[in-house]
């Protein structure tokens, strides 16, 4: 197959970006997004053009680390996947692919397609953990949990903190990743403890760190790669609101 | 200097041997932690949990890794579950049979006292991952569930969905927000250790680069852990992360570290088959599939070449027409013989001519039986997500047509030598999880790499590297500006500038497949001699090339992923080497590392306990010169050792 490739160029966090477009002929339709931009970086490699920088990894849709929003979604046109995980078998031969970085004010560009996602790890540093130490744990059949609500927990906690989520709303709200965390552990008993001052603490970090406000588009559930849903947000909103009236 | 391999296990009863340790280290009075610092590179479940233990002990710790969140490290990528000695099925599981397991499955290569304690932590790991809200599967009663694994009679396996990694990692990685919101841990993601800093034989820093800025920054320290996982990647095709490596590893063995068991790499038999030569990633399927999946190739080479040609499918060759290899050759065990095994037999076959894809490099793993047996709704139920998985990556639907699959590289057994402590020949010097080679012999079992990790991190590290840090409460801050870390640094420099100096013709990748080309060729599935030298020979003459004609772009001083690249693919040539030099000595087959000239009439693995039941520590002895070996007998005391047998 042959593709046009359109993708964002740029230097650093300071310089300003451009599209450049680049022709690559040969690519399987086995081939995975991620392998036909191997490809492409050995071409220009060879032709003594700087790579394309992205962020990848596990290349199993579990580390998080790829980010791409392709043609105008995060991850590309198939549902439920990450970019790792899209097929150029996906694309029609010869389409011109628009490639950029996740776009947010939130998730600084490093460099072309890498963007700067440490302000994740800081709303998680606010509060998303149980303030357990190593060792002074009970055994852990003393502490019950339904099966449908560790299955429900387990749902929210599968995000992975791509961020497209982020990438996504048009607000750039972090609502989706807050709430799964807040909601993976409020709905444990091991986590209600701690619950509302976790949500109250991770809400006001996301605000301090420079995310928007979500007026529940829902656009984000649609978008993540682990399908996690907006009732997540609805239990992270009651957590921050019975934190309010605690206060 | 054989007496640098001094293992230090306590002397006494197994099962007294851990405690016995414990009683004799010394403590750190709070007061003094707070004045040590300890170094943790990597931030899988072993770094991270180490990390983050260390932080709550009080010590000051900093913690490294080169993606751009701890969460990132491979661990994530671990589906099936971890083991754990909990007996909450009341199958008669012990902490002795799961270090029986645990040495067996090793084919008898590693240290008894050291798998004995990784079995008796094993159910506290459980707990506390538990108590930080990993949401384990449960039964409707609200008890933790359970399921089995290869290799072994019980049900011990905890898991979460097919993600028990990265929940697992999670529950450590919040362990480590923690921490570093208390001030305890400072973390450096898009860190890359480059180099160790040894002071009068000590360890006492690294040498990282910031992957944004690519300035090399100087970090001293009291003691260093390195937490860096395995050098799978060495063979470019494996189902390890894309960035995973063993440079890490590497520079200590530089500096001095022994390197023990290169030779014993893991090959996982059901991995989605190369596809073609664009690709760069191999993706696992989970063992469990072997469950009710039957493995074949034709019996007729007619049908191989039609199957080739896309004239046939595999669900229209007659079932008289199908060898089902494994059934045949190993009745009792048949399609669950462990990892090794089965990995040789499908190579066998592919050797011979049966492969059945374009490539000549898969077999057939076929659930149609399962689905007529068990019916639809059964089978959906236990590999519902995995034939999605399947299907996503090939397009093709394992409910019609059987999955193909060929064995890949996904773990490595060798690694760093340690001491019971955990200590390498440096002290100062600490390796956990993947990194270090102590406790799965010639053969990892299955959930058996998470409990190491978190075995490790928890409740091994954080008390052991006291009795090195007793000592050390009265040093100062080690200086940056010492002469090791100038010269440490300058070193470091040259290697980069020397390969920006290059401006050759061909990519860092196109090498780095090469490499990996003479790896699977000569030291991978079947290994012999002479197969091992060419190895050498053209491992040497790679290298040679890429210090000619290897072409990094850009710039030292911005984010540069070739650059990156670039200095991993140095030190996988010596990994590469070293794991040749290492097969080459150890002449009897074992575990995951076979040598053709050790087998029996049936072509089954032959061991020779009277002349390789040993560790091989490998000494560095400087660039381009054969390492030195030393030996660590090893002695089993407690347990029987025996052939293990599949076939009645």
């Amino acid at each position: 197959m042959n593709f046009n490739v359109k993708i964002w160029r740029q230097r650093n966090a300071k310089a300003k970006g451009h599209f450049e477009t680049y022709h690559i002929d040969d690519i399987e339709s086995d081939a995975s997004f991620l392998e036909m931009l191997d490809i492409l970086n050995e071409k220009l490699i060879r032709e003594g053009i700087d790579p394309v920088s992205f962020d990848h990894d596990c290349r199993e849709g579990i580390c998080g680390a790829c980010s791409l929003y392709i043609d105008g979604r995060a991850h590309g046109p198939d549902d439920h996947v990450t970019t790792c995980q899209l097929f150029m078998r996906h694309f029609k031969d010869g389409a011109t692919i628009t490639v950029e970085p996740w776009r947010s004010s939130a998730f600084p560009v490093i460099k072309d397609l890498v963007v700067d996602r440490r302000a994740y790890d800081k709303i998680l540093q606010a509060g998303g953990f149980i303030s357990v130490r190593t060792g002074a744990a009970q055994d852990a059949n003393n502490i019950l949990i339904g099966h449908d609500t560790a299955e429900e927990s387990m749902d929210a906690a599968a995000c992975i903190g791509c961020g497209a989520c982020v990438a996504t709303c048009k607000n750039g709200s972090a609502m989706l990743f807050v709430a799964a965390r807040v909601s993976s552990l409020a709905l444990l008993p091991q986590g209600k403890v701690e619950a509302a001052k976790r949500a109250r603490a991770m809400v006001a970090k996301m605000d301090e760190l420079g995310f928007g406000n979500c007026t529940n588009t829902r656009a984000c559930e649609l978008e993540c790669p682990k399908g996690i849903s907006v009732a997540h947000i609805a239990r992270l909103n009651r957590e921050f609101l019975k934190a309010k009236f605690s206060e | 200097m054989a007496d640098k391999l001094i293992s230090k296990i306590p002397d006494g009863p197994l099962s007294e041997k851990w405690t016995k340790r414990k009683s004799e280290i010394h403590l750190v009075s709070p007061n003094n932690k707070r004045k040590l610092e300890i170094i943790v590179v990597g931030t899988g479940l072993g770094g991270a949990s180490a990390a983050a233990s260390l932080g709550e002990l009080g010590y000051n710790v900093k913690v490294f890794c080169i993606s751009d969140s701890p969460r990132r490290a491979h661990s994530i990528a671990a589906q099936g579950g971890i083991n754990a000695a909990k007996n909450y099925q009341n199958d008669n599981d012990s902490i002795y049979r799961l270090f029986y397991d645990t040495i067996k499955g090793g084919d008898y290569r590693a240290r008894e006292a050291n798998v004995y304690r990784l079995a008796e932590v094993s159910a506290a790991i459980i707990d506390q991952c538990v108590a930080q809200g990993i949401p384990f599967a449960r039964e409707y009663g609200g008890y933790l569930a359970n399921r089995s694994f290869g290799g072994v009679q019980v049900s011990r396996t905890f898991y979460a969905r097919g993600q028990t990694g990265q929940q697992l990692l999670l529950g450590a990685y919040a362990s480590l927000n923690k921490e570093i919101a208390a001030g305890t841990v400072k973390s450096y993601p898009r860190h890359e250790m480059l180099d160790l800093v040894v002071i009068n034989g000590e360890a006492k820093g690294i040498i990282a680069r910031n992957l944004v800025t690519g300035q090399l920054e100087r970090f001293g320290a009291h003691a260093v852990v390195i937490a860096t996982g395995g050098y799978g990647n060495t063979y470019f095709l494996s189902t390890n992360a894309m960035n995973s490596n063993g440079s890490a590893a590497m520079q200590c063995y530089r500096k001095g570290a022994y390197f023990a068991n290169p030779c014993f790499a893991q090959i996982h038999p059901t991995c989605i088959p190369v596809h073609g030569d664009q690709q760069c990633k191999l993706t696992l399927m989970s063992e469990s599939l072997r469950n009710d999946g039957r493995i074949w190739v034709p019996k007729k080479i007619e049908d191989v070449e039609k199957l080739r040609k896309h004239q046939i499918k595999a669900s229209q060759i007659p079932e008289e027409d199908r060898d089902y290899y494994l059934e045949r050759r190993y009745p009792a065990f048949g399609n669950l013989v462990p990892r090794d095994v089965a990995s040789r037999a499908a190579k066998e076959r592919c050797d011979a001519g049966f492969g059945v894809n374009e490539t000549g490099k898969a077999v057939f793993l076929d659930f149609s039986d399962a689905i007529r047996r068990l019916g639809h709704q059964k089978v959906a139920e236990r590999y519902g997500n995995l034939f999605e998985m399947y299907e996503k990556i090939t397009a093709s639907s394992p409910w019609e047509e059987p999955m193909m699959i060929y064995p890949a590289i996904h773990y490595t057994m060798g690694g760093i030598w340690v001491d019971y402590d955990l200590q390498t020949t440096i002290p100062g010097l600490y390796a956990i999880g993947e990194a270090n080679f102590s406790d799965h012999g010639g053969n990892r079992l299955g959930a058996s790499a998470l409990m190491q990790g978190l075995a490790d991190g928890y409740f091994v590290i954080p008390v052991t590297i006291g009795d090195y840090l007793s000592h050390k409460f009265a040093e100062p801050k080690t200086d940056i500006n010492a002469p090791e870390f100038a010269v440490a640094e300058k070193a470091v420099q040259a290697r980069i500038d020397r390969l920006f100096s290059i401006k050759g013709t061909e990519t860092v990748d196109s090498l780095h497949k090469e490499l990996g080309h003479i790896m699977w060729e000569y030291v991978g599935m079947a290994r012999d001699e002479e197969g091992l030298k060419t190895a050498i020979t053209k491992i040497k003459e790679l290298r040679e090339r890429f210090y000619k004609d290897v072409k990094v772009p850009g710039t030292q001083f911005e984010f540069n992923q070739e650059l990156e690249k670039a200095l991993r693919l140095e030190d996988f040539f010596d990994i590469g080497e070293l794991m040749a030099y290492d097969a080459l000595n150890r002449r009897e087959s074992c575990g995951g590392h076979f040598r053709i000239e050790s087998q029996t009439e049936e072509g089954e693995a032959k061991r020779d306990d009277a002349n390789f039941m040993y560790v091989a520590a490998w000494e560095y002895k400087g660039e381009g010169k054969e390492p030195e070996l030393h030996k660590e007998n090893l002695k089993y005391e407690f347990i029987e050792v025996k052939t293990r047998n599949y076939k009645d």
